[in-house]
Formats: C-alpha cells, structure tokens, sequence
C-alpha cells in the first residue's frame, strides 16, 4: 500500500432509515461500488434477483445485505448488524440496525459505537417522524457528524427544488442538535447517483459524492485534547519484579514521567512505565491499550481511573442522566439493577424521574417507569462511589448500563448529565450508643425475618405465632405487617408494580431502624418481586436477613380466602392482585421454605423458632 | 518474551488491535476460568497473538484448546505443538472418544455428521470437561452473513446454546459479561477484523502461521468442484480420479477432506496479500461444509458450533 492509503484510519458509520427508504439499497451500492462484493456472492445475489428482487431484470443490490429477513419471520430479535467495506483511502464499519420495532433500542446501540449518522430521508416524502426519532437519537448518543441522504432523487425528477426544501426544513429542525457537521447529498442507491460517482443529472449539485465524503470527512474528535482518562481494565502482576496497570486511554494522553492520581481515592503517583502492544513506549493517547507502571506502591484495582492531578473525574454515588430502556420489564425507581460505567460494577437504582422524553415530538412528559424504547432523565444513586464525566464531556467515562440482577439481561444504558453535589454533602451521624450497645442490653442478636407468599399462604399467621413464643422467651420484637403500613406511613402507595416497589423500600428502611435499635423484627409481606426482597436483603445485609418463604399452593389460598380477595379479584374487582393478574416470583435461594399446604400454623412456627435458635448461636 | 517490534501498522490495524487486546483483558478478568480456543488457522494465531500482547511482560493467564477431529492437515498439528512450546503456553486437546470409537469421519459419515460429532459436540465436550466459563475465539463479522450480527461477548444458555433472545445489546466498550451458573460465554476479539486486515497484521507482525497457507506443489485430486490434497491414504480414490502434483494453498485451514486449495503461485506473504487484493471469490468458497445447506451456518451456530 502507498503512503496515502488509509491516512484517515477507520470510520465507523451508522445508517438511519426503514427499508421503505431504500436503506439496504443504499449500503448494497457502496459495497458494490466499492468493489467488496465477491463474485460468488454476487452470482448468488443474481440468481436470488429474479427470485425474490423488486427490481425487474437489474440485480437488486438491497439483497447483499438484508438476508435478515427470513430471520426476522422466525421472530428473532436482530439489533444490529455490521458490515465492512474498505477503500484506498479509508477503511468502514457500517452498523445496519434493521426492524421498527425495537428502533430505538438498536439505533441505541449503533449510535454508542459510531461517529458519523447517515440519516435517509426519501425525496418523495420528504422529513417524517421517523427522521426526527432518528436524529434525536443520534445527538443524545453523542453523534457529532451527519449526513443527510436525500434517496430516490431519480422518483422526484432530479428536482433541484425538493432537495432545497428538504434540507432547509432539516437544517432549521436540527438546529439544537449539537452536529458539528451537517452534509446533505441528493442520491439515488438504485442508480448510484452521487453515491461514489458524481451524477450528471444533478448538474445543480456540486457538494462531493457521499463516498468522497466518508473519505474524507474528519472526525477526529478532542478525544485526544480533553483530560486524561485511564479505566484501569486487569491488574498485570505476573511476578514481584513487576506490577503494572492495563486498560485502554480512555481520552487525553499520557507520558512517561507525569503525575497522576487515582481518581476514587485522591491518591497520586508519577508514570514510571509505558508498555504498548510493541513494547516500551514513551506516551500513549486516547484509544490506545496499554499498561502503566507507577512509582509507588499505591493501591490500585480494576475498576479505578487514573487522572491527571489538576483535571479529574467526579467522583460521585448520585448524579442526573438520560435513560434510554431496553427490556421489556419496565425500569422501576427504586428498583436495584447492576450499573456497569467505566470497568466498575456497581448496584444503582433510578430514584426520581424527572421526565420523560417523547422520541417523535421531544416533548416532556411526567412518568412514573420507562417502558421498553422510552427515554428519561433520571436522578440514579448507587451503591458506591464511581468516577464519572458527563457524557457531553466524554463518551466513555460518561455512559453507562444497567442490567437485570436476576435475568441478567442489559437492561438499559445511559448517558451522564452531571453528578448531583447534594451526594457530597449528605454524611452519616455517627452516634455513641450503637447497634451492638443496644443489642448487647437487650441480650439478643437483632435480625429481621421476612415472611414472603401468596395473600393467604399464611405468613402472617405464622408470623403471629413466632413472635408470641419469642416474647414468652424474654425477646424483644416488633411486627411489620403490609396491611397496617398502608394505613399510616404507606397510605399513599397503591398496588401497582412501581408502588409495591416503593412499599418494600420503605418497609426495608424502617426494619432496618428497628434493627438498629436492638429489635427481633417479623415482616409479613407478599413482596413479590425477587428484585425487592434482594434490595432489603442488602439494606440489612446477609447476617441479619432471614428469608422465609412460605410456600402454599395457590388453589389453597383461594380455598382459604380469608379476606375475600381471591373472589373478588376473579370478578375483576381487584385489579393486580399477585397470582391472579399480577406475578409473583418465588425465592430461588430462601433461608427457610415452609410448606403452607400441610403441617399446622404451630409446627411451621416451631421451624422459624429453630432457625432464630440456630442464628443466634451463630456467635 | 518480549512481543516483535512493530513496524508501520497502519491507524486502522493499531485501533483493531487495541479493541482485541481490550477484549481479551476483559475476558480474563470478568471469568473466572477461561479459555482460547485454538483452531491453528490464521484468525486463532492472531488471537493468540495479541493475547501475548494483552498480557506481556506476564503469560497468557488461560490455556489453550485444540479440538482435534482426526482429520486435521499434518501440518497443522506440527505448527500448534511447535507453537504451543515456542510460548510456554499450557495446550489442551481434546478429541471426541465416542466418536472415535464410532469410527466418525468425513468419508464415511458425511461432512455434516463428521463436523457435528467430531466438531460441535467436542467442542462441548471440552468446555465441559475444564469447566471453562468463557471461550475466545476467531470468529469474525465479515466471514459471512449470518455472523455479521454477532455479539464480541455472545452468551450461551446452559448446554451451550445459543438463544436469540439471550444476546445482548453491545454499547460502547461496556460488555455485560454477567452469567448464571451452567452459562457460558463465547468472546470473539477481532470480530472487526476483515480477512484483509488479518493478513495485513501477520505480515506486520511477523506473526508464524501454518505453511498450508503458502503456495506449494502438493499431490491434490480433483472432486466435486475441489481441489483436495489428499494428506494420508484413508481417501481411497473414484474411477477416473488421479493425484496430480500441482501449485497451491490455502485459503482457510479445516479437515483436509473439506478443505479445498486453489491453485497460487503465492510463497510469501507479500504474494498472498497480493493475491486477496485481487481476488474476486469469498473466503468461504474453498469451505466444503458450508455448502450442504442452505442457512446452514445459522443452523451449526445455534447447536454450539463456533
């Protein structure tokens, strides 16, 4: 290759549009144009033409890339999809992100690994609703670079007028978008107009050619001009000669022989040590992946970031940011998820939405949980504190995703607006008399037993009984019962998923306290979500949880029906009511299941007690 | 030891090799045992090769697994145990004992039944047997497509299943590398990598790869289209067939019965990068199994096949 080959490195493109709007056509042509089509593939796609084509005679160059299809009729879910061309003077990752119905999570997800959109408008249609989702997405993702192809400029005459209004509309439209550029081009991928040659039909046009285009624009961000960023990825300690940090540079640079500092710590050392893929190096910048040897001994893990001493991160456990949701069960505030940002796992919960955003008008919109495809901005809070930048700042130390602690399905991502100061301010009272004080008084082990099964399975019968014998034996207890709460400090709450969400997590709070104070506490509480119950398994922490899952099969709790509700919920006068119109999720790994079908209440009881015995001697 | 000195990667190969590097690292430290499988072919020796690099000045902190069908070039197996013991590197390899107590082969069985018993379900078998909660391989997006939808970190339901709904979304470097017990994860470093750029980088690098890959004159027959180098003599020949010395290589590295040469006067790796420049047939046109049906890799990916 000659020196000017590849002078401007990869460029990784994404592409916005429907099928209606000649998408695949259009990355079929610059595949074609660009010579990456083999000559078995293209027999193949020829014969498929006169098979399957919408093009009569010609070879329908839509075929080269959708082979989706068939897939999409066997309902699998295809997010994105990556295809790869190379010219003299540049190589090309296309994301392709086919289907409308999960648009938003797929654009999503090829917008966070792009630098330039190219959005398709079709000239005959002009901007829809689809064109402003789009771009919206791709601002919110951090897209910085977009081109706007007017396609099917052949079904429009080639007229100079349409393409004018089109862009004037766009240009006014995306106006607050942030793009630092914005390039339209009148193309046609059926035909190849302005694709990769210039078109004589388009004698008025005289921008360059949508390939010259991608050849040429720079993309190259301030990656390299904004603050050091080190995510330090693996610890490298293969023997007691040498110890040394791996990862990739995030942003900025870094040399021999500067000062940095742990960004979670405050610690600070100097670079001793470059080691890059071909050895010793004297620095490295953004998107390189090294390892760095530091002078002292100082305490360094996966998951910290190294900074520069005057320009660090925020290090933060609150802070505002842009949801984007990606799974079918909604997000929940309060809901506990693993947030990973950077190389640090983490739990984090949503604790306030401030509103949501509608993807077609932009408007704001008040909302209680984001669905599948919403996006919010969120107040999030997690459990530990993590070095971050905002988004705008930086794309890779300012995003973020959440996971599903039980499916463990990516569950959303995120973009940082800014960490909340209120965090830093906010410490705990440390008090003279503590929890151990108070337990060693009331001479027991304080713990809360949690009394988790169908309405009816009889927690809180059980519950009534254990209780009785422990304060018979001298113990000091309190009950917890779901019923009494949401007469006073839960009677704003319904049954609602995020309202049962919220019930638990206050439920948790307030056992936690009498915990704190010395207290044996029982919590009889459907609780049916797994995710909630672990949530106040962390609240109070492994040693003074105990789960009990009373175990009672739903056709008893209906026989049973002691309230009532079961009948009136199967007249649809309930609406969620768990096991009938709402789920309930069994423990999977409960302290103790008891079996509600068949011993007696006193029995079930006796079981509970022997657990408590057992913990208590625990020591 | 210490990595060969690169000389002039281009901004495109630095940044391919700095993402396989960030891969590899993250493989190491979210699994608790890893391992990299190593298939002899050109995208496994640079996989391997920037494992090194990932790693460097320590080893690779994971083994090495060959599945061995039986059927592999001899060549093949000479290059790993030479390579294996050039690095230090820890090599496991395992062939599957039912099948080779059922005499399973490409001649007898069929390519499908051959690569499913003595391929996939080795394949199982192995990553059973160690335990192993992630796997790295080769794979890569461009080689066809059924697999440029591929995850880099492509989650496998217990018995190493491949479910759809199971696949993840991949934003920006934040892999989600979580599993439940009995899950598995098959990580694929230079997924970006084109057939083009993986040449370009063992020329760059030096990077030693099987001889196969060279042009040579080497007894072949002609079956089915194919040219075939008969490698021992299990292959009885047909009526009319004749081994014929001729000038060539290999494209893609398999079992010699399902592999086919074309004829090439490219010996070294200059030649051979100027030979892709000019070709116009696919990588996997010289692949027998692929042929047998129509989706099939679709198919051989869902049953664990890598």
């Amino acid at each position: 290759m000659d020196g000017s080959t590849m002078s401007r490195g990869l460029l990784r493109v994404l592409t916005c549009g429907s099928v209606d709007d000649g998408k695949s056509t259009l990355i079929g042509r610059l595949l074609y144009d660009s010579q990456m089509i083999m000559e078995d593939t293209l027999a193949a796609i020829t014969r498929d033409s006169r098979k399957h084509g919408t093009v009569g005679e010609e070879v329908d160059l839509a075929l080269l890339v959708d082979g989706l299809e068939a897939e999409r009729q066997q309902g699998i879910t295809i997010d994105v999809a990556y295809r790869f061309f190379t010219t003299p003077r540049r190589s090309f990752i296309v994301a392709d992100c086919p289907g409308h119905e999960q648009y938003t999570r797929n654009m999503a997800t090829g917008a966070s690994n792009s630098e330039l959109a190219i959005i398709l408008v079709d000239a005959r249609k002009g901007l829809l609703t689809q064109t402003r989702r789009h771009s919206y997405i791709c601002s919110l993702l951090g897209i910085r670079h977009v081109v706007l192809a007017v396609n099917k400029i052949d079904l429009v005459n080639f007229d100079q007028q349409v393409f004018d209004r089109i862009v004037g509309e766009y240009a006014t439209f995306a106006a607050g978008f942030g793009f630092h550029t914005m390039v339209p081009i009148p193309v046609s991928g059926r035909f190849g107009d302005n694709v990769s040659t210039r078109s004589g039909n388009t004698p008025w046009y005289r921008g360059e050619t949508l390939l010259e285009h991608l050849e040429s624009v720079s993309v190259e961000e301030e990656l390299t001009q904004i603050p050091f960023r080190f995510p330090v990825q693996w610890v490298n300690r293969p023997n007691q000669d040498f110890r040394g940090f791996s990862g990739t540079v995030a942003s900025g640079a870094v040399a021999v022989g500067e000062n940095i500092v742990v960004a979670a710590s405050g610690v600070s050392s100097h670079v001793t040590r470059i080691l890059g893929p071909a050895g010793d190096q004297e620095r490295a910048s953004a998107g390189e992946s090294i390892t760095i040897c530091l002078a002292d001994e100082v305490d360094v893990a996966r998951g910290d970031v190294l900074a520069p001493i005057a320009d660090r991160p925020a290090v933060a456990d609150q802070f505002a940011a842009h949801l984007l949701w990606m799974d079918e069960e909604a997000m929940l505030p309060g809901r506990q998820y693993m947030m990973r940002v950077g190389n640090v796992w983490t739990s984090a919960s949503v604790t306030s939405i401030k509103h949501r955003v509608d993807v077609a008008t932009l408007d704001h919109q008040s909302a209680t949980r984001l669905s599948l495809n919403e996006i919010g901005l969120c107040n999030l809070s997690t459990a530990q504190r993590v070095a971050m930048d905002p988004y705008a700042q930086n794309r890779l130390t300012g995003a973020f995703i959440l996971v599903d602690r039980f499916t463990n399905r990516t569950a959303g991502c995120g973009m940082i607006n800014f960490a909340l100061r209120r965090a830093t301010n906010v410490h705990h009272e440390h008090f003279l008399v503590d929890k151990a004080a108070r337990a060693t008084a009331l001479r027991q082990k304080p713990m809360l037993l949690w009394f988790t099964g169908l309405s009816g399975s009889g927690k809180s019968t059980v519950a009534k009984l254990v209780e009785q014998a422990l304060h018979r034996a001298g113990r000091h207890t309190y009950s917890l019962d779901g019923d009494n709460l949401r007469h006073g400090l839960n009677r704003d709450l319904g049954f609602t998923d995020q309202d049962r969400v919220e019930n638990i997590r206050r439920v948790g709070e307030v056992a936690k306290l009498m915990v704190d104070a010395g207290l044996i506490v029982l919590a009889s509480f459907i609780s049916p979500f797994r995710a909630e119950r672990q949530m106040v398994r962390e609240m109070l922490g492994e040693r003074e949880f105990l789960e009990v899952f009373v175990d009672t099969p739903i056709e008893i709790c209906m026989q049973r029906d002691v309230k009532g509700l079961y009948a009136k919920a199967k007249r649809g006068e309930i609406a969620n009511f768990t096991g009938v119109t709402s789920p309930y999720e069994p423990p999977e790994a409960a302290d103790l299941v008891l079996d509600g079908s068949g011993p007696a209440a006193d029995a079930l009881a006796q079981q509970v007690l022997d657990m408590i015995e057992r913990r208590m001697a625990d020591g | 030891m210490q990595p060969v000195q690169t000389h002039s990667l281009s901004p495109h190969l630095r940044r391919l090799e700095a993402e396989g590097i960030a891969i590899i690292r993250e493989t190491a430290a979210s699994f608790r045992n890893p391992v990299l499988l190593y298939s002899i072919g050109k995208d496994s020796s640079v996989v391997l090769h920037l494992a090194m690099k990932a790693f460097a000045p320590g080893r690779i902190p994971f083994p090495l697994l060959h599945i061995a069908t039986g059927w592999d070039f001899r060549d093949m197996l000479e290059f790993r145990d030479r390579r294996a013991a050039e690095l230090g590197a820890r090599l496991i390899v395992h062939t599957n004992p039912d099948g080779l107590a059922r005499g399973i082969g490409p001649l007898t069985h069929g390519s499908q039944v051959h690569m499913d018993v003595m391929g996939t379900q080795a394949l199982k078998q192995a990553l059973d047997i160690g335990g192993y909660d992630a796997a790295l391989g080769g794979a890569r997006r461009d080689e066809e497509k059924a697999r440029a939808k591929e995850r880099v970190f492509s989650h496998r339901a217990p018995g190493h299943v491949w479910e759809p709904r199971g696949q993840r979304p991949e934003l920006w470097g934040l892999y989600n590398t979580r599993i439940a017990p009995g899950e598995t994860m098959r990580v694929f470093p230079i997924s970006n990598w084109t057939e083009f750029d993986v040449w370009d980088y063992i020329a760059a690098e030096q990077i030693p790869v099987v001889p196969l890959y060279f042009a040579a004159e080497r007894p072949v027959l002609r079956r089915g289209g194919a040219l075939i180098m008969r490698d021992d003599d299990r292959m009885p020949l047909n009526e009319g067939e004749q081994i014929e010395n001729m000038w060539v290589r290999f494209r893609t590295m398999g079992d010699w019965p399902l592999t086919g040469a074309h004829e090439s006067r490219a010996q070294t790796m200059e030649e051979v990068l100027e030979e892709l420049r000019l070709s116009r047939v696919s990588e996997r046109h010289g692949r027998l199994i692929d042929n047998d049906q129509e989706a099939s890799m679709e198919r051989k990916k869902r049953e664990g096949y890598f």
